[in-house]
């Protein structure tokens, strides 16, 4: 057991925690934060996809105890009240049916446009499509993700 | 903003998704939880010679460990296949014995043989590494015709040759006679890919037992709460039905795996009542792998004559269906009446003819994936289509246009009534928007940079709406197919709807509340739509086979009916006016032709206080009813799928894909296009990407994301969809039902664009890069 | 997964020193590798020793014409470096095309080459740019390190600090990924250095990463993609699973040498 410190969301929260507690782990059954899911074993589906300051992890390949004083936010903290313009995106453009990769697909977006508008590059459809390699989706066949993120890119 | 039939709403649903407040059954924890580990078979077929939980039982928070024999003893059933499918001879399907946990033999990797209940899941994952099961090793086989040859390994004692069935449909001696008369006889050697549903919501089960009120209460991951807990009942003897409440909550996809009522639910039910603890267990995607049911896995052979002119006369098929290592719910009607009913396409043939044999092998048992038996008919009638074009030297598309259904209904020699369609019209629609006339500029552009193009086409039929539960019962199903709903108005005038639909993705809770405010002219606000719980919800047949549409709304229009005639009397009481003369516009009961009329809420006041209704009449504003539809419906449609090749690498690339489906009416095309979209990168997935693969031994090679290529949004196009349609007949809102097609109709689209860009017509599915550059080599 | 001690070290030695403190200990990086195999129940270290947060680990440097990168440097940032865009742009190519966003974000070029996976990225790039390989102990010429399928001449106690890479004339990577995985099927990195022309090809041999004596012969003799065309690459001694034979290998092999050359 290890007590780890961290910002969730803006807010200061503090556990024990056995070490090998996944981040993911962390987020849903210590803190009961439940938007972030796990969907593969592997890294690879992007379920669990969260910031850990500031930049996209997958929660489910990440250490919590690994984590402490660090900033993560989670779906649920994403915008304060109100919508992220990823969010409003996604149901503007029905970028979601189930709803299970959606909240680690909006993370990785709202990740993908900080890193374009951060290095200035223009964000394509080819690009988002890659840059979405890292999240899987079942539902949707993508189309109408790819225009929710390049609607969403327009506004951030 | 219109919130009608035909609007674009924007989901009700979405904010609790998009803001993380969704509530899955993972995201259930109740008090005094407990976790559930299985302890699985690592071999494909082999007996259990002992099962030693002594060390695992002595570790850290374990509760108990239980195992098959516990299970049976305390009087729990088989998991049993809900259709009987009889032979052609006349016998009866040879269903083998399935305990949820397997007793004397295992008959796959991942049968489940014992379960470790423990305080949290790391330690029941823990445990069950630790309980010793003593395997005498079987050989196993795993595919279905290595299973059916002579001296393969016997995997049920009361399915000799491991053949389930042996069953035939239409007119052999007739459809030999019109081959043998063929000007032209088209032959192809077939196999339908074995796919993993892989719904990103892995399953999930937790389950309650309550000792005061002898009761259980069971949320999972299901696409129909009622028939779970039927099953559960009636054949699983977990608990009476006033005793077992069953809850799907926000499922993440389903795609037909969580049709099914698996060990798991059944088991954590039980063990919540032997060890007095509330017990969860949710599945990984490694355990997704090896237990989830999968789909597909078809090989067959199959004959098309043609006359000279082209015309299809007689369709002769093989097919031996891959059942796994147990009948799962409703496997056996998936390769015979979902499949070979479809045989006939969208064409007028007079003759067809198919065998199908269903087999047991040491593989997870198959049933339903999104299609469910109707990609594979259209997969091979499509396959053959666009072949016998090449052979003949036809234009596919003419060729396909020359042999269509005109004229409805129409009776298929397969026992199918098409009721209505206009196949030319989306074929014409689906021309013009891929824009097949600038094909061959297209290909010779394509040419100068290096890159092989090519188009093809499917034309589909399926059928959905499943199904008349007459119909139905009379072919062997165990269940009815109807659906029901109710319809209460509060008194305050807002709605809530009770469905016996499951809505996991398919926005049930816009489109279905769009028709009851559009007919009733509330705000759509008010109207809210309950699915998902059996104490809530009377009783439903679920979601499956593309039937919330076409049976769960016409459900919905019964009750809203009964409504309606309710309404109408209060306010012809009300308002001193004749029934006949009452309109309902706008928010508002009113008097044709007159200014009289009653706010929409305060006829639901009036029903309510019950001060001034007419004699005789009961107070309250509720009504229920059940639909069971007449006909199948039958959703068809044309795609184009237009590739081109990387000859150096095999890579293929999706350059156009342009679909022009029947749905018959559309409530909301937003939702409707966004299940086409889905459909059709399921159906890409099973072209170029996805395959379950079992070695000799029957482990599964294809055990996680590392192996098993779901599709990623780089591998997919975006997609030209569009809607040409005829109403369906047989429902009152004449929706034909949109959630299966693009599963349906994209596989041979895409296999037969490949196949004309690289010339070789020997390709099978999935086309990987590697299986298209062989193919190429092999042209040549 | 099964319980471990997790230990954030401050320096080498405390590094050290707490991975003698466990029987089956293992350093952590970014972990992309060895927590899904703790997950999977495929490894069980008893101590996890995080070098991350180790002094001078992170980060790229030029030391002349050598560019230095720290073993805790996540591939975002190998990707994103003026340094690796200045002296080795190939380099930085191959770390945008590892695995996924998240996975550029947090694994490490010292992680990837300390677990060697046969279809791994960077084993390719360091053998044919004629890496060093520095270590708390030594330094490792790239064509000692790489061993076999998950074998490096690591010894134990030792921890990978940086890697050193000769300024190449030209390089270029080309991979075609797994479809599944997205790890390389076959991955060619080409490098014209100080000793010709250096070809690694990840993903596709038995034994890991390999180099090519006839791609190498080729291309020092005609720096170009037409020269690929005349070399036999022997389908001997390469992988096959579901997803591709020898042969389809050895295919790729040159496409990928000759989209590499050609940039």
């Amino acid at each position: 057991m290890t007590n780890i410190t961290l910002t969730v969301n803006g807010k200061s929260v503090s556990r024990d925690i056995p070490d090998e507690t996944l981040l993911s782990e962390f987020l849903r059954e210590h803190l009961r934060l439940t938007g972030t899911h796990v969907g593969c074993d592997t890294s690879q589906c992007g379920a669990c996809v969260v910031h850990v300051d500031g930049k996209a992890a997958k929660s489910c390949t990440t250490l919590a105890v690994a984590l402490d004083g660090a900033q993560v936010t989670t779906i649920e903290g994403l915008a304060n009240g109100d919508l992220h313009p990823m969010q409003e995106a996604f149901t503007e453009h029905h970028g979601l049916q189930c709803g299970f990769c959606t909240p680690g697909m909006i993370m990785a977006s709202v990740d993908i446009v900080n890193r374009y508008k951060a290095e200035g590059r223009t964000l394509t459809e080819k690009a988002i499509r890659h840059e979405l390699e890292g999240n899987i989706c079942r539902c949707t066949g993508y189309h109408n993700i790819v225009k929710a993120v390049e609607s969403a890119a327009a506004k951030m | 903003m219109s919130t009608g039939i035909g609007a674009r709403v924007p989901r009700k649903e979405d904010k609790r998704f998009i803001t993380g407040k969704g509530r899955y059954t993972d995201d259930i924890r109740t008090d005094n939880q407990a976790y559930a580990a299985f302890v699985r078979s690592p071999h494909a077929h082999a007996r259990i010679a002992s099962i030693d939980t002594s060390d695992a039982l002595a570790m850290d928070g374990v509760i108990d460990v239980l195992n098959g024999k516990q299970l049976t003893g305390d009087g729990i059933g088989n998991i049993i296949c809900g259709w009987a499918v009889t032979s052609k001879d006349g016998s009866p399907m040879n269903m083998g014995a399935w305990s949820a946990l397997a007793t004397e033999k295992v008959r796959y990797v991942g049968d489940a043989v014992a379960v470790v209940i423990a305080e949290t899941q790391a330690q029941a994952r823990i445990a069950a590494e630790a309980v010793v099961v003593d395997y005498d090793m079987l050989p196993a086989v795993a595919t279905a015709d290595k299973a059916l040859a002579d001296g393969a390994p016997q995997i049920h004692d009361n399915a000799p040759g491991n053949l389930i069935y042996d069953w035939e449909i239409g007119d052999a001696a007739a459809t030999d006679a019109a081959l043998a008369g063929a000007a032209h006889v088209t032959e192809m050697a077939l196999t339908n890919n074995r796919l993993s549903p892989n719904p990103m919501e892995p399953r999930s089960a937790v389950a309650t037992y309550d000792t005061a009120e002898d009761h259980y209460t069971l949320y999972t991951t299901s696409q129909n709460p009622h028939v779970a807990r039927l099953v559960l009942s009636a054949f699983y003897n977990v608990a009476p039905e006033h005793k077992l409440r069953v809850i799907a909550p926000d499922v993440g996809g389903g795609f037909g795996a969580k049709i099914y009522i698996y060990p798991e639910e059944i088991t954590c039910l039980w063990a919540s009542m032997k060890t007095q603890r509330s017990v969860k267990w949710t599945s990984d995607r490694s355990e997704a792998f090896l237990t989830d049911a999968h789909g597909r896995d078809h090989i067959s052979t199959a004959k098309m004559g043609f006359d000279a002119d082209g015309k299809v006369v007689g369709l002769k098929v093989d097919t031996i269906a891959n059942f796994g290592a147990y009948m799962s719910l409703f496997s056996s009607a998936v390769p015979t009446y979902l499949y070979a009913t479809l045989l006939s396409g969208q064409y007028d043939i007079a003759n067809i003819h198919c065998n199908v044999r269903g087999v047991y092998t040491n593989t997870v048992p198959v049933d339903a994936y999104r299609g469910a038996g109707r990609p594979e008919a259209c997969y091979l009638i499509e396959r053959m289509m666009e072949t016998a074009a090449r052979e003949m030297g036809k234009d596919p598309a003419e060729l396909r246009r020359a042999n269509f259904v005109r004229s409805f209904p129409h009776e298929t020699p397969v026992i199918m009534t098409y009721d209505s369609g206009d196949f030319g019209a989306n074929l014409d629609q689906a021309m013009q928007a891929a824009d097949v006339a600038g094909f061959a500029t297209r290909k010779a552009e394509a040419a100068s940079r290096g890159k092989l193009r090519g188009i093809g086409y499917s034309s589909y039929i399926e059928a959905c709406g499943i199904a008349p539960s007459a119909a139905v019962g009379s072919l062997g199903a165990g269940v009815g197919l109807w659906e029901s709903a109710e319809v209460r108005v509060n008194p305050v005038g807002t709605i809530e709807v009770l469905t016996g639909s499951h809505s996991h993705g398919q926005g049930h809770e816009t489109t279905f509340a769009q028709i009851v405010a559009e007919r009733f002219g509330i705000p759509i606000e008010n109207v809210s739509i309950v699915h998902g719980d059996t104490d809530k919800v009377q009783f439903g047949m679920g979601t499956y086979g593309s039937r919330s549409g076409a049976v769960g709304m016409s459900a919905i229009v019964k009750a809203m009916d009964k409504v309606e005639a309710k309404v109408k009397k209060i306010a012809a009481h009300v308002l001193e006016a004749s029934e006949a003369d009452i309109v309902i516009e706008g928010g508002e009961v009113k008097v044709a032709g007159t200014d009289k009329a009653m706010a929409w809420h305060e006829v639901g006041l009036s029903a309510y206080t019950a001060h001034n209704l007419p004699p005789d009449m009961e107070p309250g504003l509720k009504e229920g009813a059940f639909y069971d539809p007449s006909n199948f419906t039958f959703p068809a449609g044309t795609y184009i799928c237009e590739v081109e090749v990387d000859p150096e690498t095999g890579v293929t690339e999706i350059v156009q894909f342009t679909a022009s489906d029947d749905f018959g009416t559309i409530i909301n095309p937003m939702i409707v296009e966004g299940q086409v979209h889905g459909g059709i990168a399921q159906g890409v997935g099973q072209a170029m990407l996805e395959q379950v693969v079992y070695d000799d031994e029957g482990q599964l090679i294809t055990g996680s994301y590392m192996d098993y290529a779901m599709p990623r949004a780089a591998d997919l196009p975006s997609y030209g969809v569009h809607h040409a349609s005829t109403v369906c007949p047989g429902n009152p809102l004449g929706i034909k039902g949109c959630g299966e097609a693009g599963a349906i109709g994209t596989p041979p689209a895409v296999i037969n664009a490949i196949t004309d860009a690289i010339g070789n017509n020997n390709l099978a599915m999935p086309a990987t890069p590697q299986a298209v550059w062989k193919a190429l080599q092999a042209a040549n | 997964m099964y319980p471990t001690k997790y230990h954030k070290a401050a320096s080498v030695d405390d590094a050290i020193a707490a991975l003698a403190g466990g029987e089956d200990g293992k350093f952590l990086a970014g972990g992309m590798t060895l927590i899904a195999t703790m997950k999977q129940h495929l490894a069980a270290p008893d101590v996890l020793v995080d070098i991350r947060a180790i002094d001078g680990m992170k980060g790229v440097t030029a030391d002349g014409d050598t560019l230095v990168i720290g073993a805790a440097t996540t591939h975002a940032e190998v990707a994103a470096s003026d340094t690796v865009l200045g002296l080795c742009p190939a380099l930085a190519c191959l770390a945008a095309g590892i695995g996924d966003p998240m996975v550029r974000q947090a694994g490490t070029i010292g992680g990837s080459i300390a677990n060697n996976d046969p279809a791994a990225d960077y084993p390719a790039a360091l053998l044919a740019l004629g890496a060093t390989i520095v270590t708390n102990a030594r330094e490792i010429a790239a064509d000692e390190f790489f061993e076999g399928l998950f074998t490096t001449a690591l010894e134990e106690n030792e921890i990978i600090t940086a890697v050193r890479i000769p300024k190449p004339a030209a390089a270029g990577y080309a991979k075609f990924r797994q479809p599944a995985s997205l790890f390389a099927l076959v991955g060619v990195f080409v490098a014209q250095t100080a000793d010709g022309a250096r070809v690694a090809i990840t993903g596709a041999g038995e034994d890991g990463v390999f180099r090519h004596d006839g791609l190498e012969a080729a291309l020092s003799a005609n720096w170009s993609a037409d020269a690929v065309d005349g070399v036999e690459v022997s389908s001997d001694g390469l992988m096959t699973d579901i997803h591709a034979d020898p042969a389809y290998r050895a295919n790729l092999i040159k496409v990928m040498a000759k989209r590499a050359v050609a940039g």
